[in-house]
């Protein structure tokens, strides 16, 4: 009887509020699983027909494998594979934090102008490296890029600094400045040669094919300080999401907030990007897809925006690799084609739910 | 506990919006205040300014502690402000925002339940607990934003215009409840109004503010007559009582310009 009594009791708004939040968990880690999922066929994905047997294998007991086959494992494929979770990862935590400072859903990681910086600098040590012989072209392009990336951000806070201003002007600034990033960009390509600008193309279409453990290391170090950083500020985002009024009646200090959110943003991106390029939709759209999944509460908006940035990357590192057999397609075209049929699906289901 | 209010003025982009308010008695313990005056007058920057989101002059005493010299998290502790704007249609329940705004405001986990179940249930909002922001009305968002406000408990209340998104019925219900709180807490709650009818119903006592100047302070029927009205409002209206004894406004006709004696700054 008491039993009874028991399950048609009402549940407390507490227990209702952690029983929402229970299934957000699950969907962290249902997401989790995909990833390793999809992490696990993108090692398995490539030109040298390694069966995914002997992966599994070799991951376990590395002494197990030939040697070349050791060397396409743990040189090639794992440094490839880790640095599209690394990436993605970054960019939807950035693209994450970006549209929640600047309360605009078409924010992104490169909607300051990031990319086209970061496309400036590859593209002057790309151009100029004949001037530089003393630095080599493997290190000068993503350290241009990196610097030019972070000048561009400390520009954008010095402006706001001395304007003021809220998230439209930020906006205003950062497309301001894109422009005329690009019209460098542009000067470079015409001060290229053609050799010279072929690179800067392909430089600047993203591509995980300039991986490495080092490399690979920095990003993810970076990721980590930046995820448990942004973490350190889930309420405080939350209630931004509210409205800057709201999140300013309560205590939380907006500027300041936003000023940090934007250091940290540009600090994960001109990492990830200076290694790989521009990979462009993953930092708009892994959010989104986040958001339908677990809602904007951003103690679990920020890990699962996170997931999604770092699955699509890796599914899009196997369709670049899929796609035109013994050929890789740059990963920054690919990005869209598995991004938008996912992100269509996904609102096209939420809508037949409803 | 009490407000008080000497010499305030807030300039915003080298323009005086309020300018030299002072109260000649502290707003008191358990009381509730309107801030009633036309279109401009400055009330929200004034609101604003109590709860130290403006840069302002002058003094601000709550309990003879001077307001300014408190840092915003502590200052947020004790004032609460429920601004003029809505909280945004977002993937955010209501009860998450009222959670998180407690945690921000250093009130513990379980007391945070309680005072959110409470609210919530005070106002008549724990069927929408669950539910997103995107899927609210503008009213009922606007009641969410009341219940965080109460829910923190906070020493001095500043509403802005707190039920401009609200029917009549919760019009009344909203400012019942701000008013049974602030007595039965003795805190101070101030109060941005256009309906000079809630002002007379709900207030113990109104300021009037107009050109960003305090033109009246003192008992809501006391203050507002006739003459005030035409000056500061430049409309013909008398305070009569009605069938239950209350003061209540009645409208006659818009008058011209001519009548308005201060003008919107």
């Amino acid at each position: 009887m008491s039993t009874t009594l028991a399950l048609k009791m009402p549940l407390s708004l507490a227990q209702r509020y952690h029983r929402a939040n229970l299934r957000r968990a699950a969907v962290l880690l249902l997401l989790g699983a995909a990833l390793c999922l999809s992490l696990l066929w993108d090692i398995a994905t490539g030109p040298s027909g390694l069966p995914l047997r002997d992966i599994v294998q070799g991951l376990l007991a590395p002494e197990s494998l030939e040697v070349a086959d050791r060397v396409i494992l743990f040189d090639v494929r794992l440094p490839y594979t880790c640095m599209a979770l690394v990436v993605g990862a970054a960019l939807g935590l950035a693209g994450a934090q970006m549209q929640t400072v600047l309360n605009n859903p078409l924010a992104s990681p490169f909607t300051l102008g990031l990319a086209a910086a970061a496309t400036l600098g590859a593209a002057m040590a790309i151009v100029f490296v004949p001037v530089l012989p003393w630095l080599p072209v493997e290190l000068l392009t993503p350290l241009c890029a990196f610097l030019m990336a972070l000048l561009s951000t400390g520009l954008i806070l010095l402006l706001l600094r001395w304007h003021g201003g809220g998230s439209h002007s930020l906006v205003l600034f950062g497309i301001a400045l894109m422009f005329a990033l690009e019209a460098l960009v542009s000067l470079m390509h015409f001060l290229a040669d053609s050799n010279a600008l072929e690179q800067i193309v392909f430089w600047s279409m993203g591509s995980l094919g300039r991986a490495s453990w080092p490399n690979v290391l920095l990003v993810a170090v970076t990721l980590l300080l930046c995820f448990g950083l942004a973490m350190r500020r889930a309420w405080a985002l939350t209630l931004l999401r509210s409205g800057e009024a709201q999140a300013e009646s309560l205590g939380v200090d907006v500027t300041r907030v936003r000023r940090a959110c934007l250091v940290e943003v540009s600090l994960l991106t001109a990492v990830a990007l200076c290694f790989v390029g521009t990979i462009g939709f993953v930092g708009l759209v892994g959010p989104h897809i986040a958001r339908l999944l677990v809602g904007e509460q951003h103690r679990y908006f920020l890990p699962a925006s996170t997931l999604c940035g770092a699955l699509m990357l890796s599914l899009a590192s196997i369709a670049s690799k899929s796609l035109i057999p013994g050929l890789i397609v740059p990963i920054g075209i690919v990005t869209a084609l598995v991004g938008v049929p996912a992100f269509m699906l996904l609102i096209l289901g939420r809508r037949a739910a409803a | 506990m009490s407000l008080q209010i000497t010499a305030l003025s807030v300039q915003r982009q080298r323009r005086c919006i309020v300018e030299d308010v002072s109260l000649a008695t502290p707003l008191a313990a358990g009381s509730l205040t309107a801030l009633v005056g036309p279109n401009g007058a400055g009330k929200s920057t004034l609101i604003h300014a109590l709860a130290g989101l403006l840069p302002s002059s002058g003094q601000l005493l709550l309990d003879e502690v001077p307001l300014s010299a408190l840092p915003l998290r502590q200052r947020s502790r004790q004032v609460a402000l429920l601004p003029q704007s809505l909280p945004q249609s977002v993937g955010l329940s209501p009860y998450e925002l009222l959670l998180g705004g407690l945690l921000a405001n250093g009130v513990g986990r379980c007391e945070a339940e309680t005072r959110i179940d409470a609210v919530l249930r005070r106002l008549g909002l724990l069927a929408l607990a669950m539910q997103r922001l995107d899927t609210l009305s503008g009213g009922q968002r606007q009641m969410v934003a009341l219940a965080q406000v109460l829910a923190r408990q906070p020493r001095l209340l500043l509403l802005d215009e707190p039920t401009s998104a609200l029917d009549l019925r919760w019009q009344l219900a909203v400012l019942g409840a701000v008013g049974e709180d602030v007595r039965q807490r003795g805190a101070i709650g101030v109060i941005a109004l256009h309906d000079l009818n809630l002002a007379l119903r709900v207030c113990d006592r109104v300021l009037v503010l107009a050109g960003g100047r305090l033109q009246a302070d003192g008992a809501p029927d006391a203050v507002l007559d006739a003459a005030l009205l035409r000056r500061v409002y430049g409309i013909s209206a008398r305070i009569e009582p009605c069938s239950q004894g209350r003061a209540q406004l009645i409208v006659d006709q818009l008058l011209s310009e001519t009548h308005l004696e201060v003008l919107p700054s």
